[in-house]
């Protein structure tokens, strides 16, 4: 198994010197391939630590499609093949000895339609931390409670829903569900969260409260968010990355590419001209 | 001049479609409304048949309390049941204590892990085996698991509740496995995604979310099981010795509900006392498998109204 928190303390053997990880995801030439159909091509990335990076490009993109290769979760479908290399906080999550266990415990993610667990409130929270954490699992009441006001009160539900922590989570409304699902993964103390567009599914009102609190978030993670709504990775992202049949098109800061973006493309899909 | 537009037909002409039409729509609801006249229909005739018998000869307390079945005694018939509900009870049991575990070890399988051609064999060969009339269950118990028992166990007698609850069991493990497969996939897959991508295996996955997410419908595939093992008949009759006896051990004879009727109402003159009384084990078979049927229904749709 790799911890892949621990590792980097150990001497490693090509003896390289440590230097900070500037990049939280690195990817080199990763290809995938849905059957036979492929949706990613050559793309090489690297996403900086501790900044909202946001990816855009038009539907089939293969955006959401690259989301999910940093946690592995598209392999539950089966017949994806992937090549290359994804590296998070330094290390290739594809190599062969790593446990997707540990990966998913570093690498967060948002879904687009929020999904919490048909469990109560409590236990969304605590699911995490009792899948990784043993002690969590056996600790008292009170620390467990604990854990769980802190989760809430870091996306500001712990008022919302203080009295009501052994209600379904099913009850809650969509906005405060997915908020329910960004708090369900702080316990575990991720490095990386990855949203697929996290907002699609709120109403104004919702997009605008799951914006604030990914903003409030930005310090102590890095994100890469997907989103559909230009104005909203212009809003709410430092770095932004076009996406377009499968590969990168561009990769600036934010506020450059929305006002000038390099290649004809980028404008184009700014612009609203397709996509 | 303008020309007029030609005439509309009459808005209340009618065609053959229109007549199809109501001829179906007469059928469909005669093809609904005799399943339930049936159902009750079936409920009035044994009830007709037993319900006098229950209220003047029987003695109630007699019929639950004791384990002497003497319908046929010439000088003074008792009708116990209480060693046919044991018997049926203790076959029930044991064919559930085999079935649960298979069947949703099966429903696992199929439903989580199984993709693509194995799943779609496995669930054919399941419904398949849910097929096999409930004699053939009993030839298998009588002439395969009969000789085995008796070596294997070094008992004089190989029809027993072991035997039965056995065959039992595997017959009513397939249906089981089909109707937990159906919960387990009712549950949307949002579900098992966020379990995973929060680093859950996949038996972290099964046992901490789908299974409490499909806990009503895994009840009800138990429950029908169950329903299923009081009312079944044949295999029984054939694979538990039927002999009466509260049994002590699993190699005991015993002799189940279904079994008595089966084997003794052929022989009794209409409208007898034992024939009657034997119309009051059908009333209280169907009203356990009704009220079995029932709960199951109720579970199933208890969260939904919420």
């Amino acid at each position: 198994m790799v911890d892949l928190e621990t590792l980097p303390e150990e001497p490693s053997e090509s003896a390289a010197p440590e230097v900070d990880i500037v990049h939280a995801i690195e990817t080199r030439k990763l290809n995938l391939w849905y059957g036979t159909f492929q949706a990613i091509f050559d793309v090489d990335l690297e996403v900086k630590h501790n900044l909202i990076t946001s990816m855009i490009g038009p539907s089939g993109c293969g955006k959401s499609t690259f989301l999910r290769c940093c946690n592995r979760i598209n392999e539950r479908l089966g017949y994806v093949r992937t090549t290359g290399a994804v590296e998070i906080l330094g290390h290739d999550i594809y190599a062969p000895e790593v446990e997707l266990i540990q990966v998913r415990k570093q690498v967060g993610m948002v879904f687009q339609r929020p999904n919490p667990l048909p469990l109560s409130i409590r236990d969304n929270i605590l699911f995490g931390a009792r899948l990784h954490d043993p002690e969590a699992a056996k600790a008292s009441r009170a620390a467990q409670d604990d854990i769980v006001e802190k989760a809430l009160t870091r996306v500001l539900l712990w008022d919302t829903v203080k009295d009501r922590l052994g209600h379904s989570a099913r009850e809650l409304s969509l906005e405060e569900q997915q908020k329910l699902c960004i708090a369900r993964l702080l316990p575990v103390q991720p490095k990386v969260l990855l949203m697929d567009e996290p907002c699609s599914a709120l109403d104004p009102k919702g997009t605008e409260a799951v914006e604030e609190l990914i903003w409030e978030l930005r310090e102590a993670y890095t994100i890469l968010i997907v989103t559909h709504n230009m104005a909203q990775a212009r809003r709410a992202s430092d770095e932004c990355i076009f996406m377009l049949h499968g590969k990168v098109v561009e990769h600036t800061k934010t506020a450059e590419m929305f006002v000038t973006p390099i290649h004809k493309e980028t404008a184009d899909y700014i612009e609203g001209r397709y996509g | 001049m303008a020309q007029g537009i030609a005439k509309a037909p009459l808005p209340d002409q009618r065609n053959l479609a229109w007549y199809v039409d109501k001829t179906v729509q007469v059928l469909v609801f005669v093809g609904g409304i005799s399943a339930i006249l049936l159902i009750l229909g079936i409920f009035v005739f044994i009830t007709k048949e037993g319900m006098g018998f229950i209220t003047q000869t029987l003695d109630i307390g007699e019929f639950f309390t004791s384990p002497n079945w003497r319908p046929t005694s010439e000088n003074r018939p008792t009708y116990g049941a209480l060693a046919l509900i044991a018997g049926t009870a203790s076959v029930t049991g044991l064919a559930m204590l085999v079935a649960v575990p298979f069947s949703l070890g099966a429903a696992i399988f199929i439903g989580e892990f199984a993709t693509g051609k194995t799943r779609e064999i496995l669930k054919i060969l399941v419904e398949m085996l849910a097929a096999i009339p409930s004699v053939v269950w009993g030839f298998i118990g009588l002439s395969i698991m009969n000789p085995l028992i008796i070596d294997l166990f070094n008992v004089p007698v190989g029809l027993n509740v072991l035997n039965s609850g056995l065959i039992l069991g595997l017959m009513a493990a397939p249906i089981m496995t089909t109707l937990a497969e159906d919960a387990l996939k009712a549950v949307p897959d949002g579900y098992r995604e966020a379990a995973e991508a929060m680093g859950a295996t996949r038996w972290q996955v099964i046992f901490r979310v789908v299974f409490p997410a499909a806990k009503n419908g895994l009840v009800a595939a138990v429950l029908l099981g169950v329903g299923r093992g009081f009312g079944e008949t044949m295999a029984v009759l054939m694979a538990s010795g039927h002999s009466i006896n509260i049994p002590t051990s699993p190699f005991d004879s015993v002799r189940a509900l279904t079994a008595t009727i089966a084997a003794e109402l052929g022989e009794t003159a209409v409208g007898s006392d034992h024939y009657r009384a034997l119309f009051t084990l059908g009333i209280f078979l169907f009203a356990i498998t009704f009220l079995i049927n029932l709960t199951a229904d109720l579970v199933v749709r208890g969260p939904r109204k919420r």
